[in-house]
């Protein structure tokens, strides 16, 4: 028999390490969405003298290489400081899963993202920045585009979901082209929080929603 | 991995009857001539009495005459045949041709060539339990409409659609309707006359006869153009060797096929759906909730907050066998185009699983079944970062 994964995969998908939710994280991050079919969501607890991560914990929506790469970047995350742990990507996730069929590389990719945006959200938040580049629309927008709208699997600034932001003093308001009520509404809006709030310099992060 | 696999993937390929390899099996070593006319020599003759036997038997199921059964190599060249001989046909006269977006992509890639090839297409939206709706047909067929190609039952959600109405409206309105009924024949009444069809498709692999041959129903009259060239087999529409071995193993699995087999089919469904439904939290059943308007062997859901991919391979692991929608699960990377048709969000179509039936499967398999997601659908669901209310 010949499934496309390998034993690895198989086992880590299983048997995952590291699933769960973490309660009081230094850091989290969000990646992907339901729309895609592929979501990760990654906790991390961090020991704010040597930068080592204490503690990581995920929870995975998806098929088998998002949840084994999940376990297996959690694994290879532990006990490294942020800095090292900076440095693995999916090609090293992969390499301790014995391989990942290609066209599964985007799932994968997912829990190596959420492992860089929480760092780079706890690094933001805990004045390691080597560069503190001011919040500006702009950044807002690159940022944003990488939350799904869940109506199209596609990013919400590409969708057009997003069109305005503003930052000021601190404060960014975003505006989303969908009615309050929507079923989405509360799920785009935390995703939307969850990307920009982080920020080292965002106060307060406001949804305004506009759509009819 | 157990031993015994729990095989629910029949509306892609059924267990092949032993009878009907039986049935087969001298076709291959004995009587292995070239079906010839009864002028030529006696190998020849016996094959295409064989042939002929087959055909006399779908032909009866279909209650039309053998010569409009015409043997192909399964429902993709059936559907194939009957869109573009058709087109080749109707060229320079008429160049419209209507079909509904869930139909098989055999019919659905065959009608957007013709539109590149210059064809109109009107494809028509289904509701969210996957029906077309007639009055839309109606206003959709004008008089530049040579044909109405409208499948039977649903490859992944099990609609049935109204194909005698359907039928009966082409009839009246002077258009050719074709219907692709690969997963509805001998389940379910075919009579042409009935539902008023001029073209039907149908594959024996879904009815546990062997894979490589199918057949296309085709009206006496109607203008239809061979569009592979050759010979002058299968009333000269289909050129080529026949399949005869094939077309024997398909005959017999017709023969097999008994109206108790659907009832029972029928209760292992309504188990399913039932018990799925009753007892796992935040399950969605996709298609027609009547069950009377479903293929008797079709059973599709969603879990939600979970993806398919990752159900179907650590059932798989448990030994069933079954498909999802998930764009994880195809080569595309997209979710169901069937699920999106019908409205679904995204979500929706990554978590639908099918289970699809036969005669093969047991009760006792169901129950091992609805036991086995109930622990593979909370062991996901514990990881998933998706909760209720979200």
């Amino acid at each position: 028999m010949s499934l496309p994964y390998t034993k690895k995969v198989l086992e880590h998908f299983m048997h995952p390490h590291n699933v769960g939710k973490m309660e009081n994280p230094d850091a989290t991050a969000t990646e992907g969405s339901p729309a895609c079919g592929d979501m990760v969501k990654l906790y991390l607890k961090v020991d704010d003298k040597t930068t080592q991560i204490e503690d990581i914990k995920f929870e995975s929506y998806g098929c088998a290489s998002n949840i084994a790469t999940g376990s297996i970047i959690t694994d290879l995350a532990i006990g490294k400081t942020l800095e090292e742990a900076k440095k693995l990507n999916w090609k090293t996730a992969a390499e301790a899963l014995g391989g990942l069929p290609a066209i599964k590389v985007h799932c994968a990719v997912l829990a190596v993202d959420a492992l860089r945006t929480a760092i780079e959200n706890y690094e933001h938040r805990h004045g390691l920045l080597k560069e503190k580049i001011p919040t500006t629309e702009d950044v807002v927008m690159k940022r944003l585009s990488r939350v799904i709208n869940p109506l199209a699997g596609l990013d919400v600034v590409k969708t057009k979901l997003v069109q305005e932001v503003l930052v000021r003093d601190g404060v960014v308001t975003v505006f989303v082209e969908l009615p309050e009520a929507h079923q989405f509404a509360n799920n785009v809006k935390n995703e939307i929080v969850e990307r920009i709030e982080p920020l080292w310099d965002v106060k307060k992060v406001k949804i305004v929603f506009r759509g009819n | 991995m157990k031993n015994t696999v729990i095989y629910l993937d029949n509306a892609a390929a059924t267990r092949t009857d032993p009878d009907v390899v039986k049935s087969m099996l001298p076709y291959f070593t004995e009587t292995y001539a070239v079906a010839s006319s009864q002028f030529s020599h006696t190998p020849g003759i016996l094959a295409k009495e064989g042939l002929d036997r087959a055909r006399k038997i779908l032909a009866d199921k279909l209650r039309c005459m053998p010569e409009e059964v015409i043997f192909t190599s399964g429902g993709t060249e059936s559907n194939n045949l009957a869109l573009k001989g058709l087109a080749q046909a109707y060229r320079g006269q008429k160049d419209h041709i209507v079909c509904s977006k869930i139909e098989h992509n055999s019919v659905l890639h065959s009608c957007q060539w013709l539109e590149k090839e210059g064809f109109r297409l009107t494809t028509m939206n289904v509701d969210e339990e996957g029906f077309v709706d007639l009055d839309q047909l109606k206003k959709s067929i004008t008089d530049k409409t040579f044909l109405v190609s409208i499948q039977h039952g649903n490859q992944e959600v099990g609609t049935l659609q109204p194909i005698e109405a359907i039928g009966k409206l082409c009839k009246e309105k002077g258009v050719l309707f074709h219907t692709d009924a690969a997963l509805s024949f001998t389940q379910l009444d075919l009579d042409v006359n009935r539902i008023h069809a001029d073209l039907v498709t149908v594959s024996a692999h879904k009815i546990h006869g062997p894979k490589g041959v199918g057949a296309l129903y085709v009206r006496k009259g109607t203008k239809l153009k061979k569009i592979q060239h050759g010979g002058y087999s299968e009333f000269d529409l289909r050129p080529g060797t026949e399949n005869v071995a094939g077309a024997v193993g398909f005959g017999k699995a017709v023969e097999l096929a008994q109206p108790e087999h659907v009832e029972f089919i029928r209760s292992l469904q309504k188990t399913l759906c039932d018990r799925l439904v009753q007892e796992v939290e935040g399950v969605e059943i996709n298609g027609p909730k009547d069950l009377n308007k479903r293929l008797p062997g079709n059973v599709n859901v969603s879990f939600r907050r979970i993806e398919g991919e990752s159900v179907v391979l650590h059932l798989d692991m448990k030994g069933i066998s079954v498909i999802t929608g998930s764009a994880c699960f195809s080569r595309s990377l997209e979710p169901s185009y069937v699920m999106m048709a019908m409205g679904f969000s995204h979500e929706r179509a990554h978590g639908s699983i099918r289970f699809s039936f036969s005669r093969f499967n047991t009760a006792e398999e169901i129950h091992a079944v609805i036991e086995s997601c109930k622990e593979v659908v909370e062991a996901l669901r514990k990881i998933s970062p998706l909760k209720d209310k979200e």
